[in-house]
């Protein structure tokens, strides 16, 4: 099963519709509450960065029997600095973003907490893709 | 401990969901940063917040959070009530500062999320 989703950039009041949808679908796929709270996760933060960051971006979902590949991608202006970035409290985001609870530097490395695999891509000036895989089983 | 509860507790005016206060949450949560309830919450909660942003919503909705109390006297918006109405989560408010609603609830016997010495945390 392929789902695809776009998300709108400095829309902070909407961002999060995408995640919410997903794990609707999840839910009446019959996956494990525990799986849906870790994809969850990962895809709310993502989306939220996608939004704070990057003007937005899509999503690919690919749902098979035996896992859920998440492809995140945006034409953003990339991660100067990758490892900072990875950093639990390193932040680049703005004060819009903090006002709405975000923006603390807890998002990538949550995302790498919570996912069964994650590779990052990113070119400072052409933008990110992120990667995620979980486990069904 | 059941919502109906921590309602009289906290001296809280409920928002939405009026018709759940039977649900019974053992362990609370209380802070203003969502990208921490996202990195720290495990256990089901009463999140008790003074951000009133859709935000706040969206984010317990991840978490299956059930229930948010807002603190400070804050009340959010009607479309956020509206929000929270639709995906079944209670919303209170209290007049009560942070740190006094969860001081009174954690001596009421509602718990924290311990993270301090989990290994496994950020």
């Amino acid at each position: 099963m392929k789902i695809h989703y776009d998300v709108e950039g400095g829309e902070f009041i909407s961002a999060g519709v995408a995640s919410s949808k997903l794990k609707k679908t999840l839910k009446q796929l019959g996956i494990s509450p525990n799986v849906i709270r870790k994809v969850s996760i990962c895809m709310y933060e993502a989306e939220i960065n996608m939004v704070i960051h990057a003007d937005g971006g899509v999503i690919d979902v690919e749902i098979t029997p035996e896992n859920i590949e998440i492809l995140i991608k945006d034409e953003g202006p990339g991660i100067e600095d990758l490892d900072l970035a990875m950093q639990v409290g390193y932040s680049t985001a703005s004060s819009k973003a903090r006002e709405m609870g975000f923006g603390a530097g807890m998002g990538l490395p949550n995302i790498k907490r919570h996912s069964d695999g994650m590779k990052i891509e990113t070119k400072v000036g052409e933008g990110t893709k992120l990667e995620l895989i979980f486990n069904i089983k | 401990m059941l919502v109906s509860e921590i309602k009289e507790i906290l001296d809280a005016e409920i928002l939405a969901g009026e018709d759940m206060l039977d649900i019974n949450i053992d362990y609370g949560y209380g802070c203003d940063l969502m990208s921490d309830v996202l990195a720290f919450v495990r256990h089901d909660i009463i999140l008790l917040s003074g951000l009133v942003h859709p935000q706040v919503i969206r984010t317990a909705e991840m978490l299956d959070i059930n229930a948010i109390a807002f603190v400070r006297g804050k009340k959010p918006s009607s479309e956020l009530i509206r929000m929270a109405k639709l995906k079944n989560i209670i919303l209170l408010t209290t007049k009560h500062t942070l740190f006094t609603a969860c001081g009174l609830l954690y001596k009421n016997g509602l718990e924290g999320e311990e993270i301090a010495h989990d290994e496994d945390s950020l």
